[in-house]
């Protein structure tokens, strides 16, 4: 076979080459980053990029980022998470209303969140796998039913939309805190979701479960892979993703509002789908999804540093998303041609 | 070539398979031996899915018994019949195009290495089992397992899932049109892998209504018609035209061929 040869320079070249870099799910995510860093540096000044102002994107990256890593793991497993602001509104707010209303020690009310969010998860997996209904409409619906408890039960407790706690000194520490009086705490929960999410999905069985069931449900079952186990177990993480987020903000904030979080569905897809995650699934990775959220993050922010009207954020946010599903569209077709050429190809 | 005194690994006595009212499997035994190919030939819609779905636990037949080495046995779910070294590769052979060949290679039996909370995925072990297993089947132009399957091609698809099966000691390998969607040179290689299976003992049953690919591999054959098995022989017993003929119902194809002969002024012959 003449194409012996061949195929191993390919194989030399794919592996130090600038061949493999382009052929890695993240490259249309890291080429995305660059470009707004670059761009609102040139636009924002040196106010965009002094301590301040990289906070400033940082901060909303981190918050982002906590629920965007988990739902990346179920759009990988070919599943979808619409209810994560309600679960971070529902779980702030009965945080506020353990430790503040009731005034309960806070770590009551912080566990009483995160199991919330564990239980939303729970139920969203549960209702996925049962029913074989599309994620899409299931979590659509827990999301309406979560924000209807949530809402229904704050005014009937309490009497009021917001509630005000004062978190005791470790937690405000660890959730509360403000890192050189800019950084919240959120950015190094962040970092400890990023390592726990890659390790899970790189060095684990499970991480090879979650791309096959994402690839190809059916045969993934037929190699032994207990499926609805794994995706119960997925739905759960961008639950307590979300709760985390919404510990943070009510320790941060010292309080919780209704109105919470809804801006977090749609954001966190916004950052796993401009980092490279195939929507039908199957495909991604963390590194991408991380670069999504600074991409998301500093869009968000560094707008206010232009001087223009921030309403324009939005617009780049949405032109940025198109741009990155077609390119990574493109990459991914590289990546599936291997390196071959055309006439190797037919 | 006879069989006789030898124990079937695998074996099917009068199965039946009812869905709502359609009889899609009737009555249907077959014996199926280790280091033989046994080519279960038939038109579209003749059973041979329902059939393949059945030996590999997809479904319970409805009536009648599988035996495995002569022992009866119940396959309730596909890990049943995988626990028996029934390995089943479907037409695109490597199902997962976006994993790399060593991941999915491994997916659900995956490689791991160091203890404890430290226990991770031995990704180079994979990469390299999966390539060598691959090159052992001839597939030499792959040497990369961090390539995606998807970059494969139709046949070095198949061969990785072959390779596959294998690996993880296959002792039925069940191949669904291994060769319909593969060009002529790349369906020979495939034909070589089986004989290749074959020769390390493992009981074929290649599925296909390719009657030249049949006649090249193998051992056995049985023709099956709107669910029930039309004939069943040994290699050399028929020729390849009493084959089609069967396969597309006898008479009707006859028939259908001299149509087309008079449509086209030539001797034609459908294969």
């Amino acid at each position: 076979m003449s194409a012996k040869a061949q195929g191993s320079t390919n194989s030399v070249a794919s592996k130090f080459g600038f061949g493999s870099l382009v052929r890695r799910p993240e490259f249309g995510a890291l080429i995305g980053a660059v470009a707004v860093y670059i761009f609102f540096t040139i636009a924002g000044g040196k106010s965009f990029t002094d301590v301040g102002g990289s906070a400033s994107w940082m901060n909303v990256a981190a918050e982002v980022g906590i629920i965007a890593l988990p739902v990346a793991l179920v759009m990988i497993a070919g599943d979808l998470d619409l209810s994560v602001g309600s679960t971070l509104a529902g779980s702030s707010m009965t945080f506020a209303i353990l430790s503040g209303y009731y005034g309960l020690p806070t770590w009551i009310g912080a566990v009483a969140a995160l199991l919330l969010g564990a239980g939303i998860g729970w139920l969203n997996g549960y209702l996925v796998t049962k029913t074989n209904l599309p994620a899409f409409v299931v979590t659509l619906a827990t999301m309406f039913a979560v924000q209807g408890l949530t809402l229904g039960f704050t005014r009937l407790l309490v009497g009021s939309t917001s509630v005000t706690m004062t978190p005791d000194a470790t937690f405000m520490f660890l959730f509360g805190n403000l890192i050189a009086g800019l950084f919240e705490s959120a950015v190094i929960w962040w970092i400890l979701v990023a390592a726990l999410v890659s390790w899970i999905l790189y060095k684990t069985k499970y991480g090879n479960w979650i791309y096959a069931i994402g690839g190809d449900v059916i045969s993934a079952r037929a190699t032994g892979i207990p499926v609805a186990k794994v995706r119960i177990w997925l739905f759960v993480g961008s639950g307590v993703g979300a709760a985390l987020v919404g510990v943070i903000q009510t320790c941060l904030y010292s309080g919780a509002q209704v109105a919470a979080g809804q801006s977090f569905v749609f954001n966190s897809i916004i950052a796993v789908v401009i980092g490279g995650v195939l929507l039908t699934g199957g495909y991604g990775s963390t590194i991408g999804v991380i670069l999504g959220t600074i991409t998301f993050g500093v869009v968000n922010q560094g707008i206010y540093y232009t001087g223009w009207d921030a309403d324009w954020a939005a617009l780049i946010l949405g032109l940025l998303l198109l741009a990155a599903v077609l390119t990574n569209n493109t990459f991914r077709r590289l990546a599936l041609s291997g390196g071959k050429n055309k006439k190797e190809n037919k | 070539m006879s069989n006789e005194g030898k124990t079937p690994i695998l074996s099917l006595k009068n199965v039946s398979k009812v869905f709502a009212g359609y009889r899609a499997m009737d009555g249907v035994s077959l014996d199926v031996y280790p280091g033989q190919v046994l080519c279960l030939l038939g038109d579209n819609g003749a059973g041979k899915s329902t059939l393949i779905k059945v030996l590999s636990g997809f479904h319970e037949p409805t009536s009648g018994t599988i035996e495995v080495n002569g022992k009866p046995t119940v396959f309730k779910s596909p890990k049943d019949a995988s626990n028996e070294g029934i390995a089943t590769v479907h037409q695109f052979g490597g199902t997962f195009p976006l994993m790399s060949i060593g991941r999915s290679f491994f997916v659900g039996a995956e490689p791991t290495k160091g203890w404890g909370i430290f226990k991770r995925f031995d990704k180079k072990y994979a990469n390299e089992t999966a390539v060598r297993e691959m090159q052992q089947l001839g597939i030499t132009r792959v040497t990369d397992g961090e390539r995606l399957i998807g970059s494969l091609s139709g046949g070095e698809r198949q061969a990785s899932a072959i390779a596959r099966a294998v690996h993880f000691g296959a002792k039925v390998l069940i191949l669904d049109e291994p060769t319909a969607a593969l060009g002529v040179k790349e369906a020979t290689h495939v034909l070589r892998i089986i004989m290749q299976a074959k020769l390390k003992g493992i009981a074929v049953i290649l599925v296909t209504h390719n009657v030249s690919h049949a006649l090249t591999v193998g051992d056995h054959f049985a023709v099956l018609i709107r669910g029930q098995k039309a004939d069943d022989f040994v290699k050399g017993e028929r020729t390849r035209d009493q084959i089609t003929d069967l396969m597309a119902g006898g008479e009707a194809m006859a028939d259908l061929e001299n149509e087309l002969n008079a449509l086209t002024g030539t001797i034609n012959q459908i294969h």
